[in-house]
């Protein structure tokens, strides 16, 4: 069963290609006003995901509701259902000919409950740029208006594929803020990402999918077992460099400490990162 | 922002990248009054009493221009639309199909407007083309382009479900176009061409459009010259009108945002 109070609710989803099955029984909750985040590498199936949960392509078999609709066909009717989602999709390059204000104004028209088109252009960092020409914008500067365009009608729902791709560091610690600033608003923000390190600033859940199925979901602390993972430590003793890995660092520190009279040299303790954790589950699979 | 008045909004927005598109500007309009020049100063001779090439050619261009602007722009340029995006990103708003398509048919009427203007001025002024005086031929001259603009664009729409990439589109779209104006009595005569043409151009529109404009625009004793010995205007209508549910139909059933 499909629970309709879930911003999405997906059981047993699948899709082939060609006899390939892309997507290969895939269950999933998202929580209204949750981040969740799905990770993977290229051709695990997440862009089919996403865009069957946007409504672009049609499931083969499995149950599916977003916002209590189904993508596919919403009983709600096709514009009413559109008017409470938003979408950021990826390598978007029309419209080259308008300006970002006249684009954001445009769009905002579309929807019931759009919010303020200047306020918007602000929000993603494009107030300096709002009359040049969208041929003019750089990659970034261009990701930055396909956010505001997919934010402009106020969506219950958001769905982001890869949306820093091309972004400075800067423009991704503004965006990430963004991104937190709307979900304390109740938005239910859906996340495909390469980067890890934007999974782990930002996700309350992260769900790593592999040839076409989702092998694990947990929070981005507990992802893989990295909450109970040995913490690693290094140090120069006699020369050469030490390794040990212990569950208790602090105390196999002191012991050290004390057997090397005090300081000890070029001391690290490391936890594994997110990203060795992932590196490692989607090796092992 | 109901269906029609988004199609309306989205109809404003495309009139405005048109004009900023300089060579879609400079291509769609200016084109056809090249064309006329060129032929209108070259061919001059006579092909009737009272009649001139240039007069039969001007009404032709008139006809054509429709097909310009509507089927050809359109089959080209919705693919083109859909390699960069602009279709996926719509089709993920509230935008209806039918709102784009009320959108495309005002920004076609535009430039169809404007290039009718240009052409019969440039004829009126240059070729000795006779503007209708009549308010019965000023009449058929305006159900002529409603109708004719309505079938160019919805073929327009339903023909861009078969280009397979924008880049492509142009080679596929545009000899249809050319070899349906020469089999049509854009550039020859058409009862000067062979049966066998005449009967494969009788199938499509545009020879029918040609044929209306004739009509507005040239002598009533002119008629007498065409294929079937009349200016056939009941036909006309039929054909345009079926050739319009056809292209309706097709367009609905075809009409794709992203191509899978």
């Amino acid at each position: 069963m499909t629970s309709s109070s879930a911003a999405i609710s997906v059981r047993g989803l699948r899709k082939s290609y060609d006899g390939v099955e892309v997507v290969a029984g895939i269950d999933l909750e998202v929580a209204r006003g949750e981040i969740f985040t799905i990770l993977g590498p290229n051709g695990a199936g997440k862009s089919t995901t996403v865009e069957i949960l946007e409504g672009y392509r049609k499931a083969d078999s499995g149950e599916l509701l977003v916002l209590g609709e189904n993508p596919a066909r919403p009983a709600s009717g096709e514009r009413v259902w559109r008017n409470r989602i938003g979408i950021v999709l990826q390598s978007v390059s029309d419209a080259g000919d308008l300006t970002v204000a006249e684009t954001v104004h445009h769009f905002a028209r579309y929807y019931t409950k759009a919010k303020d088109p200047d306020h918007v252009i602000e929000l993603v960092g494009l107030t300096e740029k709002a009359h040049a020409k969208i041929e003019t914008l750089s990659g970034g500067q261009r990701r930055r208006l396909d956010v505001a365009l997919g934010i402009i009608g106020s969506p219950e729902i958001l769905f982001l594929d890869e949306p820093t791709t091309g972004f400075d560091p800067e423009a991704r610690r503004a965006f990430w803020e963004l991104i937190r600033t709307l979900r304390d608003e109740g938005t239910t923000i859906l996340l495909t990402t390469h980067y890890l390190d934007e999974a782990q600033a930002l996700a309350d859940r992260v769900a790593v999918m592999l040839k076409g199925r989702i092998i694990e979901i947990a929070t981005p602390d507990l992802l893989g077992g990295r909450g109970d993972a040995l913490a690693r430590i290094s140090w120069s003793e006699g020369g050469t460099t030490q390794h040990s890995e212990s569950s208790n660092p602090t105390a196999f520190v002191t012991q050290l400490s004390t057997r090397l009279g005090g300081e000890i040299p070029d001391l690290t303790v490391t936890r594994p990162s997110l990203e060795d954790i992932y590196l490692r589950m989607i090796g092992e699979a | 922002m109901s269906i029609i008045g988004l199609g309306f909004l989205r109809g404003g927005l495309e009139i405005k990248q048109f004009l900023r598109q300089r060579e879609s500007v400079v291509f769609t309009l200016a084109f056809p009054v090249i064309l006329l020049f060129i032929f209108g100063s070259v061919f001059k001779n006579t092909i009737a009493p009272g009649v001139t090439f240039s007069q039969y050619f001007v009404a032709g261009m008139v006809a054509s221009g429709l097909v310009n602007t509507g089927f050809q722009q359109l089959a080209i340029s919705i693919p083109m639309s859909r390699d960069v995006g602009t279709l996926k990103r719509l089709r993920g708003t509230p935008m209806s199909p039918i709102s784009y398509f009320i959108g495309k048919g005002i920004v076609v009427t535009a430039a169809m407007l404007f290039q009718v203007a240009l052409l019969l001025g440039f004829g009126a002024l240059l070729f000795g083309l006779h503007l209708p005086t009549s308010p019965a031929l000023w009449l058929r001259f305006t159900w002529l382009i409603v109708l004719g603009s309505a079938c160019s664009t919805v073929l327009g729409i339903a023909f861009s479900s078969v280009p397979k990439s924008g880049r492509g589109a142009s080679a596929v779209v545009s000899p249809i176009v050319i070899i349906l104006q020469f089999l049509s009595g854009v550039f020859f005569v058409f009862s000067d061409l062979p049966k066998w043409m005449q009967d494969i151009a009788a199938i499509f529109p545009l020879k029918w459009l040609t044929q209306g404009m004739r009509s507005v625009f040239l002598p009533d004793s002119f008629a007498i010259k065409e294929a079937g010995h009349s200016w056939e205007i009941g036909k006309i209508a039929l054909i345009l009108v079926i050739w319009l549910v056809i292209g309706t139909l097709a367009s609905m059933r075809s009409f794709k945002w992203v191509q899978e």
